[in-house]
């Protein structure tokens, strides 16, 4: 049995510990929530639909060096205790996104800025792959067994509410500052922003304890000498660890980042909606699911973590093309009849010469009305040219704003994702925990963890865009990847893993 | 079942080399297809990064079938003893 506290002093420690790593997403994602505003800024302003694809690797780079933050503060964790450690990420990943905030644009310092930025973003990767397994081990072991999965689920909504907060702080600025502004420099203020979430958490942290069970194994003078080495030289050790990530993470980590990260890009790039449009309906939809973390979580204790985990796997294979067609059918509004408009206003028309030659492009912006209650704009980039007069472009149909069923409607399907990613998600921290023995389990279980999430998971967005950018693939052929590595993992996890918990996680 | 883990196991050590010949395949006609220099120095970006990360992990599932295979996973551990 573990050392469980009273109630009270439980709360404490998952406030305690979920505020810290909450704040650490936060940072982690306000990058992937303005990935377009920062290719622009990053990249040369012709750089087009490379920049976000570029944007988006940099993006990528931070989850794909999880595994690596897992290995090195996992050892640390498992050497030196889950405190300090945990502590020290904290702080390398609140000053890493202090510092985007301050890195000057591609026109003041050329491909330097895009270089640094990675860097940070390394760094940010590398802590948060120490951060969560820290965390959730730290968590667990103070745990009544017969709650480890309704306790380490509170640690499990901090992802989802550190996305709702980068979400909401974005939002919010955008609103005060104007788009204008807020594209120009005022994305910079959710990343400094920052520095301030970390002090108070840091300040918190620091008047935390040891986990109990690492002191008694400190104490006894069991502490593992070479984690990494028991961890995955010993074959019953690595056996697990393949397990865990073939048969759970691997799946679990592309349901969330498709329901949740995928699902914005979506939304934004390839429906074109409204900038605050898509975000207001993810807000909603993290608002109402978020609670089922714990619900799920705490019904795992009773029914076990394997069957709920894989049956959100299958629900989002099964439903995952379903949800996004109807998404693209919703917010196609190329045939729509001259009787559905409202009212069309033309702002006046912008001209810019084109470098190097003397055509100009002019571009013509007209806002348009529908009766339903929905609007866009209709985007015209025409070629003056003085040899061969206007040649007129393709127009663009973008920032559509839904009717308000519509936007509801969304919010339903949004919710419903979140709800799978609570299904896979909820329980996962206590099925990894129960994998382990204590004096590997930071270093042995943050490492499926990570490249699940942060390598599946994590890269969701950037192959599901570049799928969709090949020759012949429709809008939803990005949705094969997660849908055919969650497949791959239900298939893994139905076979191979148990149902059993495992009561005792004190060894 | 313990057939079927084993069955299966042969599967996933075959998958892992397929998965990353097509893969390689994939790289080399999507590289192949971009001309132009920063649109060809992007592709080769991409697809080293998807090569990279997923080279090792094809190894892992290779390494998980052949456990498969030789029946380690026909009765998991119950306690941290048996790990």
């Amino acid at each position: 049995m573990s050392d469980a506290l009273p109630k009270n002093n439980i709360f404490k420690v998952i406030g305690a510990s979920s505020l810290g790593t909450l704040i650490e997403w936060y940072d982690f994602y306000i990058f992937g929530s303005l990935a377009v505003i920062i290719g622009h800024q990053l990249f040369p302003e012709d750089a087009g639909a490379s920049a976000l694809i570029n944007t988006l690797a940099i993006f990528a780079a931070g989850f794909i060096v999880r595994p690596f933050g897992a290995l090195v503060f996992g050892r640390l964790g498992d050497l030196i205790g889950r405190k300090y450690t945990f502590l020290l990420t904290l702080v390398l990943m609140g000053g890493s996104t202090f510092f985007i905030g301050l890195i000057p644009s591609y026109k003041s310092i050329g491909y330097a800025a895009p270089i640094l930025v990675l860097i940070l973003r390394l760094i940010q990767g590398l802590a948060l792959g120490g951060e969560y397994g820290g965390a959730a081990t730290y968590v667990a072991e103070h745990a009544p067994e017969n709650k480890r999965g309704f306790f380490t689920s509170w640690i499990q909504t901090t992802a989802t509410l550190g996305l709702f907060l980068s979400l909401g702080i974005i939002v919010i600025t955008k609103n005060i500052l104007g788009a204008e502004t807020f594209g120009n420099w005022g994305w910079r203020i959710p990343f400094l922003l920052s520095i301030v979430l970390v002090v108070v958490s840091i300040y918190i942290r620091m008047k935390m304890h040891e986990s109990p069970l690492f002191s008694k194994l400190k104490a006894e003078g069991n502490v593992s000498k070479n984690p990494l080495k028991e961890s995955f030289s010993h074959k019953a050790n690595f056996k697990m660890v393949l397990l865990a990530l073939f048969g759970a993470t691997m799946g679990q980590g592309v349901i969330w980042y498709t329901g949740q990260f995928y699902a914005q890009s979506f939304l934004e790039n390839t429906c074109k909606l409204d900038f605050n449009d898509s975000r207001y309906i993810l807000l909603w939809g993290i608002a109402f699911a978020t609670p089922f973390f714990v619900v799920f979580g705490a019904w795992s204790d009773k029914v076990g973590r394997k069957w709920i985990m894989l049956t959100g796997m299958l629900l989002g294979i099964i439903f995952y093309r379903p949800i996004y067609q109807i998404f693209l059918d919703d917010t196609d509004y190329t045939k729509i009849e001259q009787s559905d408009i409202l009212s069309s206003t033309a702002a006046p028309a912008s001209a810019v010469l084109i470098p190097n030659s003397t055509d100009c492009l002019r571009t013509t912006v007209t806002k348009v009305m529908l009766k339903r209650g929905a609007s866009f704009n209709r985007v015209q980039t025409d070629t003056i040219s003085v040899s061969n007069g206007i040649l007129p472009a393709k127009e663009i149909i973008k920032d559509k704003v839904l009717a308000k069923p519509v936007f509801w409607k969304f919010v339903g399907l949004i919710f419903f994702q979140i709800l799978l990613v609570t299904m896979v998600y909820g329980p996962i921290a206590a099925f990894l925990v129960e994998l382990f023995p204590t004096k590997i389990r930071y270093t042995s279980m943050s490492l499926p963890y990570h490249i699940g999430n942060g390598v599946f998971g994590g890269l969701v967005p950037f192959i599901a865009t570049l799928i969709a950018s090949f020759s012949g693939s429709t809008p939803l052929s990005g949705l094969w990847y997660p849908i055919g590595i969650a497949t791959l993992s239900l298939i893994i996890g139905a076979i191979y893993l148990s149902n059993k918990r495992d009561e005792n996680i004190n060894d | 079942m313990n057939t079927l883990k084993k069955f299966l196991g042969l599967i996933w050590m075959v998958l892992g080399p397929l998965a990353m010949t097509f893969l390689f395949l994939q790289a080399i006609e999507k590289v192949g297809l971009t001309h132009t220099d920063i649109e060809r120095t992007n592709t080769i970006l991409q697809w080293g990064i998807i090569l990279f990360i997923f080279l090792p992990i094809s190894l892992g599932l290779m390494i998980f079938g052949f456990y498969a295979w030789k029946g380690e996973y026909d009765k998991l551990p119950e306690n941290s003893e048996e790990v």
